[in-house]
């Protein structure tokens, strides 16, 4: 089942940089899609024992997470271009080093959590130790902004539910 | 009509974080915070140059510009993945090393 999903994932992403529909190029497509199925299969995917319908909730819950991560990530640039084209003293910008403290269970959900964090400019995730996240942040801002949680809790929704 | 407005308004606001994201780097006092205008501004206005550039391409949407746009978003979603991830090995091999942070002198430390 996962290998068949991963092939076809593969496939579909080689015509998309190939570009070219002719037998030859389809078949070099097919045996190398096939190869690497193959030989790397088992990294995609680790946990397995969860049912098709848990991973098609994912699918379809995860653009909904993309449009507000970008939108954060949109607002949070607006207040970096703010603070770096501020003249003077550098008004605004107070560094500080914030734990943060996580209750998502999953290693994939704290990865997304780290990488979302780092994405949004103002806060990076600097060390991740257990469930407590070292994060430097540059402004009052961001800094409540992070501790608020609503990151947390949309990618628990997403990548979580029903895992309690 | 409307979508090369739309595209030029996207790669605008792309080029505007950009001059964000360097003026941030040659402004920020230490090397975290210029890490926030190095490693994030940049994804941002990545992001927003190349959705620029793939609605661009939809403008005469036969199948070979609809391929282009797709790879252009690809490469998009590639880079909003290893970017955060470089900046934070960037990040932490920094904080191993002991680099100092900048605060501001006459702030109130918090608990």
């Amino acid at each position: 089942m996962y290998p068949i999903a991963i092939f076809l994932l593969l496939f579909g992403i080689w015509i998309i940089f190939s570009g070219q529909f002719d037998p030859f190029h389809l078949a070099m497509g097919l045996v190398s899609a096939l190869f690497v199925t193959l030989i790397s299969s088992s990294f995609l995917f680790l946990d397995r024992d969860r049912s098709a319908g848990q991973r098609l909730g994912e699918m379809i819950r995860i653009p909904g997470y993309l449009a507000w991560i970008l939108y954060k990530i949109f607002q949070a640039n607006l207040h970096i271009l703010k603070l770096a084209l501020t003249p003077g003293d550098l008004k605004g910008v107070e560094p500080s080093m914030v734990k943060v403290k996580t209750n998502l269970k999953t290693d994939f959900g704290r990865y997304v959590l780290a990488n979302s964090i780092t994405l949004t400019p103002g806060t990076i995730t600097v060390l991740m130790e257990g469930d407590e996240l070292l994060v430097h942040s540059i402004s009052e801002e961001t800094d409540a902004g992070l501790r608020d949680g609503t990151m947390e809790q949309r990618i628990a929704e997403v990548f979580e539910r029903g895992k309690e | 009509m409307i979508i090369p407005a739309i595209s030029a308004v996207l790669i605008a606001l792309g080029l505007l974080f950009f001059i964000g994201g360097a003026v941030g780097i040659l402004r920020f006092p230490d090397f975290y915070t210029r890490m926030h205008a190095a490693g994030k501004g940049d994804t941002m206005s990545m992001f927003a140059i190349c959705l620029g550039l793939a609605v661009y391409q939809l403008q005469d949407p036969t199948p070979a510009h609809i391929l282009v746009a797709m790879k252009i978003l690809l490469i998009a979603l590639f880079i909003m993945m290893t970017s955060p991830t470089s900046t934070h090995a960037l990040i932490k091999a920094g904080f191993i090393e002991g680099l100092k942070m900048w605060r501001r002198k006459d702030r109130k430390e918090k608990s």
